[in-house]
This record gives C-alpha cells, structure tokens and sequence, in this order.
C-alpha cells in the first residue's frame, strides 16, 4: 500500500518534471549575499551565461543571507545530508569545514598543466587563507582588505593637503588631531579618526598588528600569537587614540554605522573594508580620498571575503561541473569584471591588466589602492574552531577599548583562553 | 464497557495536543538532556559518552556566568517595570478620555511591530552622535554617550527596549480584565466614599491579581526567550556586557557548532524556566484571589 503510494508520487513528480530524467548535472549553489547592489542579479546572469556556454550543467544559485548565515545553512545542511555542491564562504571557514569534514581540497581535480598555471594565477596574498597542509581548500573570488577613506573637504579645512592621507602611524594621530573639532563646551563635533570594533573588531586590531610586525596566528591555523608584544603595540595603539589623544570615539564603534558617520562629516578618517567602495562613492557627498592603511614598522592589512569550496558529498561529474564553472567565473576578464560591478578586488594581477580594468582604473583611481596594497597584505584570522578562538581575541579587544583591562591583560587572557581551545589541534 | 470506551473516547480527544507536545516539545527535551552527556560529534569523529564533562566546562565556564548574571539583572529589570507601566496605562485608557482607541492603538503598536524591526529603529535612537538620543541630549547640553558601545550602559539600554516592546502587550490584558470587572464595584465604593486609590488598592488590584499572575509569567518566560534585538544590536557584546543565556546558547550552538556544549546550557535553561513556573504555580496561585 505505502509503496504502490509512493511509486504513485514519484511517477507523478517524474511526469512534472521531465528535465529531472535528462542526463543534465544539476550543481547547486551557496551564495551570500554580503554587500549591497544588485548582486543577485549578477550572479544570476553570471550562471544563465556559463549554461549557455555549457548546456550538460545546471547551475542552481541559492542565495543563502550573511556569511554567517550561510555557513550555518552549509554546515547544517551537511549534517542532514544535503549540502550543496559548491559555495562561496568566508576563507576563514576553512579550518571549521575540514574539521567538519566537509569538503574536498582542489587538488584532486587540478590535473592538467593549464589548471596548474590557472592556480598559480591567483595572488599569493589571497592563497594564504586557500591553503593548508600542502593543499587547496579554496579559491578566492570575492576578496576584499581594509584601506582609509579620508574627506579631502575636512582636510583643506584643517589645512591638511587632501592629497596627502597619512603615511605613518605618527602622521595619522597628528592628522586626527588636525581634523578632531570640539564646540564650545568642549563636545566634540568631528572625530579625527574611526576604527570600527563591533561583530570583528579581530580583522581591525589585527592590521594593526601586521603593521607592527606580526601576523595573529600560524598557518596550520593550531597556534595564535595575541600575547606578542607587536600585537599589544598595536592595540595599545588604537586604545591611545581614544583615551590618549582623544582623537577617536569613546567605547565600541559600530562596524555597520560607520560609512553612514563619514557621510554625515561625524568623522574625518574611518578604516574599513574596501567593499564598502561603492557605497562610500554612491553616498559620500563631498570629494573623498582612499588611501593604502599608515604604517607602524612596515604597511599591512589582513584580506577577507569569501572563496569557493567544494563539498564531500557530491559526484564526481557535479564536482567536474562545479570546478568547471570555478574556472570560468575566475578568468582575468570576468575577475576583472565582478570587482569593477561590486567594488571587491580583483584576485588575479592579470585582471588589472584588462582593458575594461585600466579603463575603470583611469576613471576612478580609488579603485586600484586596494591592489597597491595588496603586496603588504597577510592571511585573515583563522584557526580550527575559528569562531570560537576569534570570540577570545574579539572578548579581550573590546574589553580594552571600553577599558575594563589594559591592552597587555587583555591579550594574556585571550591567549590563554586560545591555547586552551586548540590545544587539542595540536 | 461503556467505561472502556469513556477511557478510548478521552484519550482520542487528548491525543492530536498530546501527540504535538511529545513530538515538539517533551522529546526534544528528553532528546536534549541524552545529548547533553555526549561529546558534540565533529566529521569523522562520532559522539561518545563523556558523563558530567559538559556540566563541569559549565561551571568553569565564566561567559556562562555573566550570561546567566546578565539574564537575571535583564529580568529583575524589565519585569517589574513592564508590569507597572502595563498596568499605568490599562487604567489610563479604561477611563473615559477623549482619543482613548488611537491611545490603546498608540500603546499596543510597539507590540505589532517585528522585533528585528524594532531592534534596527532603536539602533538609530542609540547611535552616537546623530541620533535620536544623543540630540535630544546634546540639545540640552549634555555629554555624548555610547549608549550600546560602553559596557555600563548597554544591558541598560536593551532593557528599556524590552520594556517599551512588552509593556504594550500587557496592557491588553490588564484592560481586558478591567472591562470584565462589575461597575457595582465601583458604585458602591464610590456611595461607601473610598478614595480612589484606596479603591484601586483594596478592589482592583486583587482582582487583577489572576491577570497579574498570567503576564508575570509570560514576563519571565520573554526575559528568558527574547533575543532577536540582540542578533540585530549588540551582538552579544561590549566583551558579553549584553550576553543573555539563549543567546550565548545560539552561539555556541550555530556558531562554534559545540552542539553538546550548548545542549548541557539549553538544560540549565529548561531548569531555571521549570523552577519558575513551578514557583508561580504552586506557591503564587495559593495567594490569588479569583472571582
């Protein structure tokens, strides 16, 4: 009876859905949606064009929320069973999803001497979060790093030449202090500088860090390095300009509110990702600089964004499909093409080199900063349990900023608490 | 025989609720407090028996601690606060002013808008600088705040949140109460010359006592239950200033994926949340008058 049911409902779905019985690969696809713009959009006409060019695969974008949300929705989606084929998630997911045990590396699939040259394509700085133990987990694809935005307007008012952003770590307090406006009673009406510190203020404090010399942790992602005194120079750093040089707003700084305190000249200097581009060019109503982040011992910001892995439980023919679309969607021209329409960085140096680029390049200089400053850039944050080693440091960060503790105790209890988190990585 | 089929009659009758319980509610928890001795499985390496492990990382654990110390101060809080105002205002617009339907309506809004909403607009009145707050303040000479940003302030700040979105709620029911209730009441404590908050104290609020036990249980049942303006203001933070049990319990949960970990927090709060309506049942009901 259950069967004779049963065998009713799949006919009638087979009969529904002749496709279904084609030989079609069908490779569904995670993607968050993480910056503003008609995204979707492209990403839809990124997939109706690859099926065009390749009738045998189905290319099926689920758009899946935040970053965060769709490691969630990937994760759980593993665990019932189900996962996608492929998805662009945070590079810094990558220790979580081999721990997990869910995904494959890169390298099985890699077989000819073209896919060896396309993998060496890539700039090394964005391989730094694709590669772990001699194999590649991912492959970048919309990658972004933190750079300054400046009003050029607050700085001809302070008497600043708005072609020259700050170059250092001392030029950069005494801008701020240049740029800070009090009223009468001694409110402060524009802050020189702004560093946001809600949700992940790790990926802030840890240019710092890379400016002052060090990185936050090792590459096999089982060792960090909050106690270094590089990484409490550089958060001792950030903390003066709040309570030293009173240049910086008090407590937690807002990531999201941030551009919108730019917009509205509550701040002169802001630090932020260089996918907020776009944004800042749409709604910026005054003349704005972007420029590589100041110095300490040497230039450096941490990348982010998200790369495209590759799930265990798929087949063979979705993996080649998948892997197919992978290298299709990476190619210098369409790089090129998707940093030009979202404001991400191209992952390639040969996108630059594109006519489309150069002729984007020419029009809107801000745009190529983030690839000057590429040279300068390290691995993200990332270890095995990711999120919970991050929390430790992100704890200990805001406890400084709002001044429970001091830089240094801060960062000996985020140490400790890491080294009690991955000690069974080891 | 007709006893047999009393007894089959009542157990079909009970069943479509029972069977939605056991399935959604009573085996989830039983499925809950089994997993909460198991370690959190992670790819190849399945769950195995670890005993009272995740009890004792819970005792040591000091997030856990601030979270739940958070949870109390945030019921200790609104909960009191919601109930007054809910109260203030059912008696305010019972009475016959003019405008008193667009006042309920005014009142009861907070309540039809989406917490995620909500949490976005006060996310604006709290912003420093330019927002709602901070003009008002600053109009009138005051320092700039960061009302969600420092740690002091910020659990605060949340709880005025909460009291705003449940107050509205609670009134529904205190005015319900109050239409129910005989105007003799009134009459002959008006011929008798009570005042009228001798008559509030003596008549009207033992008889809202029965509503008053129903929302303070609904109040307590929120305090522990409402996180959403959490997700959307503070994450949690400044360093777990504003960390609340389920939402510390959704991070270790869905962020750092330690399901048993976070099976052993979900038991403490199933603890605490049995305590309190066993409380409110047992020991609240007995001093309850009811008509």
């Amino acid at each position: 009876m259950l069967r004779s049911i049963r065998n009713l409902i799949l006919a009638a779905l087979a009969a529904l859905a002749p496709s279904l019985a084609s030989a079609q690969v069908e490779v569904p696809f995670y993607y968050p949606v993480a910056v503003g713009g008609p995204i979707t959009k492209i990403i839809d006409g990124l997939a109706a064009a690859f099926e065009k060019e390749n009738p045998g695969i189905k290319l099926k974008p689920i758009y899946t929320g935040t970053y965060q949300d769709s490691i969630t929705k990937a994760l759980t989606a593993v665990k019932s069973g189900e996962p996608p084929v492929t998805s662009i998630l945070l590079s810094t997911d990558m220790f979580t999803l081999i721990d997990e045990d869910a995904i494959v590396p890169f390298d099985d699939l890699i077989k000819t001497p073209e896919d060896q040259a396309w993998l060496k394509s890539f700039d090394p700085a964005f391989m730094e979060n694709s590669q772990t133990g001699g194999k590649t987990w991912g492959i970048p694809f919309q990658r972004s790093t933190v750079v300054l935005y400046y009003n050029k307007e607050l700085f001809r008012e302070a008497g600043l030449d708005p072609n020259k952003p700050p170059q250092n770590w001392a030029e950069q307090v005494s801008y701020a202090q240049k740029l800070t406006k009090r009223d009468a009673s001694g409110n402060v009406t524009t802050w020189g500088i702004q560093i946001p510190s809600s949700g992940f203020p790790y990926w802030l404090v840890q240019a710092l860090a890379i400016q002052a010399g060090t990185n936050l942790m090792n590459s096999a992602g089982t060792q960090t390095y909050y106690d270094r005194p590089e990484v409490i120079e550089g958060l001792t750093y950030w903390v003066d300009l709040v309570n030293k040089y009173k240049v910086h707003p008090e407590g937690i700084v807002e990531w999201g509110t941030t551009p919108k305190d730019f917009f509205e000249k509550k701040v002169a200097m802001m630090w932020t990702t260089t996918g907020n581009l776009t944004n800042v060019r749409n709604n910026a109503k005054f003349d704005f600089g972007v420029a590589m982040l100041p110095a300490g011992k040497q230039r450096g910001s941490p990348t982010g964004g998200g790369n495209f892995y590759l799930f265990k439980k798929s087949t063979p023919a979705q993996r080649d499909a998948a892997f197919k679309f992978i290298k299709w969607v990476t190619t210098p021209g369409r790089a090129a093409q998707w940093g030009i329409d979202t404001g991400y960085v191209a992952v390639r140096p040969d996108a630059w080199e594109t006519p489309a680029m150069k002729t984007y390049v020419a029009g809107f200089p801000a745009a190529a900063v983030a690839r000057d400053q590429l040279p300068y850039a390290k691995a993200e944050l990332s270890t095995h349990d990711n999120q919970r080693v991050t929390k430790a440091l992100n704890d200990g960060l805001q406890a400084a900023l709002t001044g429970t503790k001091t830089p240094e105790a801060a960062m000996k209890d985020a140490q400790r608490e890491a080294e009690r988190l991955l000690r069974s990585f080891r | 025989m007709t006893r047999t089929r009393e007894w089959i009659y009542a157990w079909l009758l009970i069943a479509p609720a029972m069977i939605l319980l056991v399935l959604f509610t009573h085996y989830p928890a039983v499925a809950n407090l089994w997993h909460s001795f198991l370690s959190t499985p992670k790819g190849s390496r399945p769950a195995v028996w670890v005993g009272a492990d995740n009890y004792v990382q819970l005792v040591e654990d000091p997030i856990f601690w601030q979270a739940l110390q958070n949870n109390l101060w945030y019921a200790l809080g609104t909960i009191p606060v919601s109930i007054a105002i809910a109260l203030l205002m059912a008696v305010w617009v019972h009475g016959k002013i003019a405008g008193r339907g667009l006042l309920r309506l005014a009142y009861f809004t907070p309540t039809m808008l989406p917490m995620i909403a909500v949490a976005n607009i006060w996310m604006f009145f709290y912003t420093p600088e330019y927002g709602l707050l901070e003009q008002v303040t600053k109009g009138l000479g005051f320092a700039s705040h960061n009302w969600l940003g420092s740690k002091s302030p910020a659990l605060a700040s949340l709880m005025v949140v909460t009291v705003w979105k449940e107050a509205g709620f609670f009134m529904i029911f205190y005015l319900a109460a109050l239409q129910s209730m005989s105007p003799s009441l009134a009459e002959a404590a008006a011929i008798e010359g009570a005042s009228r908050w001798y008559f509030f104290r003596r008549i009207t609020f033992p008889l809202l006592m029965p509503v008053t036990l129903f929302v303070l249980v609904n109040a307590v049942i929120n305090a522990f239950r409402l996180v959403d303006h959490i997700v959307v203001m503070t994450r949690g933070g400044p360093d777990n200033a504003t960390a609340l049990l389920l939402y510390y319990i959704y991070e270790i949960g869905f962020r750092f994926w330690d399901s048993a970990y976070a099976a052993a927090l979900t038991m403490v709060l199933l603890a605490i949340l049995g305590l309190t309506a066993l409380f409110q049942f047992f020991v609240l009901e007995r001093r309850t008058h009811y008509q």
